[in-house]
C-alpha cells in the first residue's frame, strides 16, 4: 500500500498526494527515507530538500524546517515554508545567498545566527534547483494547492 | 416648508453619501471572502499541530518543567495583545473590543493580579489605550488586509521573549472572533504559558511514537511555532471580523441613506406641487381681476 503525503504550511496546503512510494526528508538528525509500513514517528526537520518518489518519478520540494509525522502510512509535513521545485525563484535565492554572505562578514554575535540561518535557507533552495536541473527538470505538473 | 432648491441639494448630498457607503460595502464584502478563505486555509496546519502537541504532552514529562513556555508562574505582570482594525467605519466592533479589553486592563480586578502591559496590534486599540497611560511593550500597525505569518511572527516573538526572560508571567490575546457575518464577539485567549491540548485518547493510547531527536527537543521546536500560530490565526480571524463588520455597517448606512432619499423625494414633490398650485392660483386670480 503506497503512502499518502501531505505538505502543509501555516498559510496553505501545498500538496496532498495518495500514491507516493517513498518520501526522503531533511530530518534534524540527518536525511531520512520513509517507505510504506514505517513505524509511527514524529521528527523535527531542518531547512532542506524533500524528495517524493512515485513510480519512476521524483519531485523535489524545498522545506524551510518544521515537523514530520508518520502514522499508518500517512506522512504529514508541517513546514515553516514549503515550495515546489518549480516554484523556486533562482534569482531571488541567489540574491538572498549574496546578502546573507555580506551580512555574515560584518555581523555581530546576535546577527550572526540569523545570517547563518538565512544562508542555509538560500543554499538549500539553490540545491533543490540544482538537483531538479540535473534530473532534467519537468517531472509531473505541480499539483494545485487544495483546501 | 423648505424651498425646493434646498431639498434638491439635500437629496444630492445624501445620494453622494450613499454612493460612498455602497462602494465601501462592496470592497469589504470581497475582502471578507478572501479573509475567510485564508482563515480556513490555516486550519489544517493548526489541527495537525495541536494533535502533535497532544501526543507530546503525554510523553515529555511534567509540563511545568518540560519547557520554559509551559511553566506556570505566580502572576506579577500580564501582557495583553489586543488586535483591532487600523481603520474605523466598522460599526460597534472597535467599541466592543475596547470595552472588553478595558474590563481586563482597567477594571477593578486589573490591579489585583499584578501589573498590566499591552501590545496593541492595529491603530485603533493603540490610540484608545494610550490615553490611559498603559505601558506598551511594543505596538504594531498596518499589517495589511491579508497579513502572512511573516508579518505576525514579530508579535509572537516579542511575547515569547518577554515570557522567557521573565518580564511577564502571562500573555493574553484579545481579538474579535468571527462567529458569522453579522456577529463578531470579543474573546480573550491565554497563549502563555502554553496550555497543551488534552492528548488524544484513542491515538496516544494505541500508538507509541518515535520522537527524533527526543520528545523534549521536538517540544522545544514546536512550542514557539505553536504560539506563532495562535497569534497568526487570531490576526486572520480578526481580519475576517473587521471586513464583515464593515460590510454590515456600510450596508445599514446605504439602506438608511436610500430611505432618506425616498422621504426627501416625497417632500420635494409635495413642495413642488404646492408651488405650482399657488402659481396657478396667482394666475387665475390675476385673470379674474382683469375681467372684473
Amino acid at each position: 500500500m503506497p503512502l499518502t503525503l501531505e505538505i502543509i504550511t501555516g498559510e496553505r496546503r501545498l500538496l496532498r498526494q495518495e500514491d507516493v512510494d517513498e518520501v526522503i526528508a531533511p530530518g534534524s538528525l540527518g536525511e531520512l527515507g520513509i517507505l510504506p509500513h514505517h513505524a509511527p514517528l514524529i521528527t523535527s526537520l531542518v531547512p532542506g530538500e524533500l524528495r517524493v518518489k512515485t513510480g519512476n518519478d521524483v519531485e523535489e520540494f524545498y522545506i524551510g524546517g518544521g515537523f514530520l509525522e508518520v502514522h499508518s502510512d500517512e506522512v504529514t509535513v508541517l513546514a515553516d515554508a514549503a515550495e515546489h521545485g518549480g516554484e523556486i525563484d533562482a534569482e531571488r535565492a541567489e540574491a538572498a545567498r549574496q546578502r546573507a554572505l555580506e551580512r555574515l562578514e560584518q555581523a555581530t554575535d546576535a546577527d550572526r545566527a540569523r545570517a547563518q540561518a538565512a544562508l542555509a535557507r538560500s543554499l538549500q533552495r539553490l540545491r533543490v534547483l540544482e538537483h531538479r536541473r540535473r534530473r532534467g527538470g519537468g517531472g509531473r505538473e505541480m499539483s494545485r494547492p487544495t483546501g | 416648508m423648505a424651498n425646493t432648491r434646498e431639498i434638491r441639494r439635500r437629496i444630492r448630498s445624501v445620494e453622494n453619501t450613499a454612493k460612498i457607503t455602497n462602494a465601501i460595502q462592496l470592497v469589504a464584502a470581497s475582502k471578507m471572502r478572501r479573509a475567510q478563505d485564508r482563515a480556513l486555509q490555516a486550519r489544517p496546519y493548526a489541527e495537525k499541530m495541536q494533535a502533535v502537541l497532544g501526543h507530546l504532552s503525554g510523553v515529555a514529562g511534567d509540563p511545568d518543567t518540560a519547557h520554559p513556555l509551559l511553566e506556570r508562574r505566580e502572576i506579577n505582570e500580564t501582557t495583553v495583545i489586543l488586535i483591532t482594525p487600523d481603520r474605523g467605519l466598522c460599526g460597534g466592533l472597535i467599541a466592543n473590543l475596547e470595552r472588553h479589553t478595558g474590563e481586563i486592563v482597567l477594571g477593578p480586578e486589573a490591579g489585583g493580579s499584578g501589573d498590566i502591559s499591552m501590545i496593541p496590534v492595529g491603530r485603533k486599540g493603540g490610540d484608545y489605550f494610550q490615553r490611559f497611560g498603559i505601558n506598551f511593550r511594543a505596538s504594531f500597525q498596518e499589517l495589511g488586509d491579508y497579513p502572512g505569518l511573516a508579518e505576525t511572527q514579530p508579535i509572537s516573538r516579542i511575547a515569547i521573549d518577554d515570557y522567557t526572560a521573565g518580564h511577564v508571567d502571562q500573555v493574553l490575546l484579545v481579538y474579535a472572533s468571527f462567529v458569522n457575518t453579522v456577529t463578531q464577539t470579543p474573546v480573550t485567549v491565554p497563549i502563555l504559558p502554553v496550555e497543551p491540548p488534552p492528548s488524544d485518547e484513542e491515538s496516544s493510547g494505541e500508538t507509541q511514537y518515535i520522537f527524533e531527536p527526543s520528545p523534549q527537543e521536538v517540544l522545544a521546536d514546536l512550542l514557539p511555532r505553536y504560539v506563532d500560530l495562535l497569534v497568526y490565526q487570531a490576526v486572520l480571524e480578526a481580519a475576517a471580523s473587521e471586513q464583515s463588520a464593515r460590510m454590515v455597517a456600510m450596508r445599514n448606512a446605504t439602506d438608511a441613506a436610500n430611505d432618506m432619499i425616498a422621504d426627501l423625494t416625497l417632500v420635494y414633490n409635495k413642495a413642488r406641487q404646492e408651488q405650482i398650485t399657488s402659481e396657478l392660483l396667482d394666475i387665475t386670480g390675476g385673470v379674474e381681476a382683469l375681467k372684473g
